[in-house]
C-alpha cells in the first residue's frame, strides 16, 4: 500500500536545522538556561523559611487566610519529606518556562486578535501544539538541546502555549465593540487602545490562560525528567521505574501541593482584579 | 451660523462598493442592489445643514441607517463618498493626524448602551478623552469635576460603571463627552436604553444643558415623541436616505408623505402643536367705535355668535355676543363698551394644545391668542383645539 513518507519528512527538516540553525539554537538555549540558572540560584540563597514565609504572605494578600494557611502547612510539609530542593528545581522550571510562554504568547495572542488571517493560520497550529501528545516534544528538543533542562523547559513552553495565546486572543476580541467604538471616537491611537482599552478588559481572560499555562507546565514536570530534567519529576520518575512506590507517591503529592498553591495563587489574582472593579 | 453640513453622503456596504455607488446614483433600489451586487445601501445621498447651537434630531426606525449615518459624521465608518464639513472643513479629506485631531477637540459622541470602561473609576472615565490627550492629571481632575458636577453626579468620582444604574451611568456617559470641550455632540440612541420616567428626565437635563452651553447636538432616535420634544430641526430616515427635515410643528402639520403620516399618527398632538399653530387670523373683529351695526353685520358675515373687540393699537378690549348686541339695539344704545365680556379666555402663541384645553372647555367663546402687550394675534375656535388634536384639518368655524 502507498504510504505518505512524512515521518521521513519531519526527520530530515530536524536534520536540516540541526546542521542550519546550530548558532540560533545555541543563543537560544545560552539565553533561557540564563534565566532557568538564575531563578534557581535566587530560590535555592533564600533561606526555606523565608521562601515559605513569601509565599504566605503572597497567598494571604492576593486570596485570604484560608490559602495562607494550606500554603504555609503545605510547603512545610514539602520541607519535611526532604523534597525541598527538588521542589525549588521545578518551582523555577516551571516558572521560567511560563516566563518565556508569556513572553512570546501574549504578543502574538494580540497579534492573533488584530487580525483575522494571522488568527486563520495559527489557530490550527495552536491546537496541533496543544493536542500533540508532549513526549513528541522531547525528541526534537532532545536533538537541539542535548539532555537536561533545557530539552524539557523547550517541550513545555512549546506545550503549554496555546492556551495563553488563544484566551489574550478570545478576551481581546471580546472587549465590546461600543468600549472600542467610544475609545476611537474619543481620539484613541492603536496603541492607547491596546494599552488603555484591549489588555485591561481582556486580563480576566489572560489571567486565565496564565493560569492554564502554569498548569499545564506543571504536568510537564514528569515528563521532562525522562530527558534528564532534575525536581520532583525526577523523583516520581524514579520511583516508578525502581519500583519505590513511597518514594513516588511522596513526590506526586509534592507536585499536588505545588499546583494547588500555583493554581489558586494566579485564581486569585484575576478575581482580586474583579474585585476591585466590584467594590465589594 | 452653519456648524455642521453634509452633502451628498453616500455609505455602501461590501465589496467593491465604488462599482455599487454608481448604480445607487443612477437610482438602482436597495433590494435591487442586493440581488445584484450583495452590497447594502447604509446612506443614501444624504444632505442636511445644522445650524451652531442647534438640536438637530435624526430620528428613524432600526435599519434605515441612521446609525450608520452618525457614523459618519466622525468617521467611525467610512463614507463611501460625499462630504462632511465642520466649520466649513471637509472632514472626509483629512489625513489620520487631523482626524484625530478632529476627534479628539471639536466632535464628542454619546453611545446607547453607555460604552464605559468597567475598569476605570467614574472619574477616570470621565477623562478618558482629555487622557489621551496627555493632558496633565491636575488639568484632568478639575475637567472630570466640573463636568460631573455638571451632570448632577457630584460625589460619585471614584465608583466604578458597575455600581450606577443605567440612567446614571449614561449621565457619565454625557459627562464624558462634555469634558472635552468638544463643539459638536453626537448623541447615538443616547436615551433609548433608559426607563421612560429617566428617559424623560435626562431629556429635560440635557435641554438645560444645552441652554447653558450651546452645543450643537446631533440626536439619533427610534422614538417620535423624543425627537419632537428635544429637536430644533428633525430629520426622517427611511432605507439610508432622508425623506423629511424640517421643525417638529412642519412635520407634524405637513407630513412629506404617507410614511411620515404613519409615524406622527400615534403621536400626542397635545404637547407639540401651540396654539398658534390651530389660530385663525381674526377676521371678525371690530374696534371700540365700530359700533354696534357693524359688529352685528360682521358676526353675520363670519357666522360667529361672538366677536373680538379691540383697540386703535389692536389691544383686546373684550368680547361682544349676538345676544347682548341684539340687546342693546333692541335698547337703543350705540355704545359697545357696556354690552363687553371682559372674562374671557386668553393664552398666548406657545401655549400647547394641551394647556388650551381646560380653557376650551370653560369658556362657551373662542380663545383669544395674544401676545405680552395683550395685543390680539389671533383667535382659536373651540373646536380647532379638538380638531387640532385628532390631527383633521381645521375647519372654518
Amino acid at each position: 500500500m502507498f504510504r505518505l513518507p512524512i515521518g521521513d519528512f519531519f526527520e530530515r527538516g530536524i536534520d536540516f536545522l540541526k546542521v542550519h540553525g546550530e548558532s540560533f539554537f545555541n543563543a537560544l538555549k545560552e539565553s533561557v538556561l540564563f534565566i532557568i540558572q538564575h531563578f534557581e540560584n535566587l530560590l535555592q540563597w533564600i533561606p526555606w523559611w523565608m521562601l515559605i514565609l513569601i509565599f504566605v504572605i503572597l497567598a494571604f494578600s492576593l486570596s485570604g487566610k484560608k490559602l495562607a494557611i494550606f500554603t504555609g502547612l503545605g510547603l512545610t510539609f514539602i520541607y519535611s519529606l526532604d523534597l525541598w530542593s527538588e521542589t525549588l528545581d521545578t518551582l523555577s522550571l516551571v516558572l521560567s518556562s511560563t516566563l518565556f510562554t508569556l513572553l512570546i504568547g501574549i504578543p502574538l495572542g494580540v497579534a492573533m486578535s488584530k487580525n483575522d488571517n494571522t488568527q486563520k493560520i495559527l489557530q490550527p497550529i495552536l491546537d496541533f501544539m496543544q493536542t500533540m501528545p508532549a513526549f513528541i516534544y522531547l525528541i526534537p528538543s532532545v536533538i537541539f538541546f542535548g539532555l537536561g533542562k533545557m530539552p524539557g523547559a523547550i517541550a513545555t513552553i512549546i506545550f503549554a502555549m496555546p492556551p495563553v495565546v488563544k484566551l489574550t486572543n478570545l478576551g481581546i476580541r471580546q472587549v465590546p465593540k461600543d468600549v472600542i467604538e467610544a475609545a476611537i471616537s474619543f481620539g484613541c491611537t492603536q496603541k492607547q487602545m491596546l494599552r488603555k482599552v484591549q489588555i485591561p478588559l481582556a486580563l480576566p481572560t489572560i489571567l486565565t490562560g496564565i493560569n492554564q499555562t502554569i498548569m499545564l507546565s506543571l504536568s510537564m514536570v514528569v515528563i521532562s525528567a525522562m530527558i534528564g530534567a532534575r525536581g520532583l519529576g525526577e523523583v516520581v520518575y524514579s520511583g516508578v521505574t525502581q519500583m519505590k512506590i513511597g518514594k513516588g507517591f511522596e513526590g506526586g503529592i509534592a507536585v499536588v501541593i505545588l499546583a494547588i498553591i500555583l493554581d489558586r495563587l494566579t485564581q486569585s489574582l484575576g478575581i482580586h482584579k474583579k474585585r476591585k472593579q466590584n467594590n465589594k | 451660523m452653519l456648524k455642521l453640513a453634509v452633502k451628498n453622503l453616500y455609505k455602501i456596504y461590501g465589496s467593491k462598493p465604488q462599482r455599487s455607488l454608481e448604480l445607487v446614483r443612477q437610482g438602482v433600489s436597495k433590494e435591487e442592489l442586493l440581488k445584484k451586487t450583495g452590497n447594502g445601501i447604509g446612506v443614501c445621498k444624504v444632505n442636511f445643514e445644522v445650524e451652531e447651537g442647534s438640536i438637530f434630531v435624526i430620528m428613524g426606525l432600526s435599519g434605515s441607517g441612521k446609525s450608520t449615518l452618525i457614523r459618519c459624521l466622525n468617521r467611525l465608518i467610512e463614507p463611501t463618498s460625499g462630504s462632511v464639513f465642520i466649520d466649513g472643513h471637509d472632514i472626509c479629506s483629512y489625513d489620520e493626524k487631523q482626524l484625530l485631531s478632529i476627534r479628539r477637540n471639536k466632535i464628542a459622541m454619546v453611545f446607547q448602551h453607555f460604552a464605559l470602561l468597567p475598569h476605570k473609576t467614574i472619574e477616570e472615565n470621565v477623562a478618558f478623552g482629555l487622557e489621551i490627550q496627555n493632558t496633565s492629571v491636575e488639568y484632568r481632575h478639575q475637567k472630570a469635576c466640573d463636568a460631573l458636577a455638571l451632570v448632577g453626579l457630584k460625589g460619585y468620582e471614584n465608583a466604578y460603571p458597575n455600581e450606577l444604574s443605567g440612567g446614571m451611568q449614561q449621565r457619565v456617559g454625557l459627562a464624558r463627552a462634555l469634558a472635552i470641550d468638544a463643539d459638536i455632540l453626537l448623541m447615538d440612541e443616547a436615551f433609548s436604553a433608559l426607563d421612560p420616567l429617566i428617559r424623560s428626565e435626562m431629556q429635560d437635563e440635557l435641554m438645560s444643558i444645552q441652554d447653558s452651553m450651546k452645543k450643537t447636538i446631533i440626536f439619533i432616535t427610534h422614538d417620535l415623541d423624543e425627537a419632537l420634544k428635544i429637536g430644533d430641526q428633525i430629520a426622517i430616515m427611511k432605507d439610508g436616505a432622508i425623506i423629511q427635515t424640517g421643525s417638529p410643528e412642519e412635520i407634524l402639520e405637513h407630513p412629506a408623505d404617507e410614511y411620515v403620516r404613519s409615524f406622527i399618527k400615534d403621536v400626542d398632538r397635545s404637547k407639540i402643536l401651540t396654539a398658534s399653530s390651530v389660530m385663525k387670523k381674526p377676521d371678525a373683529i371690530i374696534t371700540q367705535k365700530g359700533g354696534l351695526h357693524l359688529a352685528v353685520r360682521k358676526m353675520r358675515e363670519s357666522k360667529m355668535s361672538s366677536i373680538f373687540v379691540i383697540n386703535k393699537d389692536k389691544t383686546l378690549q373684550g368680547l361682544l355676543t349676538i345676544d347682548s348686541a341684539l340687546e342693546a339695539l333692541k335698547k337703543g344704545e350705540t355704545d359697545v363698551t357696556k354690552y363687553l365680556l371682559y372674562d374671557i379666555e386668553k393664552a398666548v402663541p406657545d401655549t400647547s394644545l394641551n394647556e388650551l384645553l381646560p380653557s376650551a372647555v370653560r369658556s362657551k367663546y373662542p380663545i383669544a391668542i395674544v401676545d405680552k402687550e395683550e395685543r390680539l394675534l389671533g383667535i382659536v375656535a373651540r373646536v380647532a383645539v379638538l380638531s387640532g388634536l385628532s390631527g383633521e384639518e381645521v375647519p372654518n368655524v
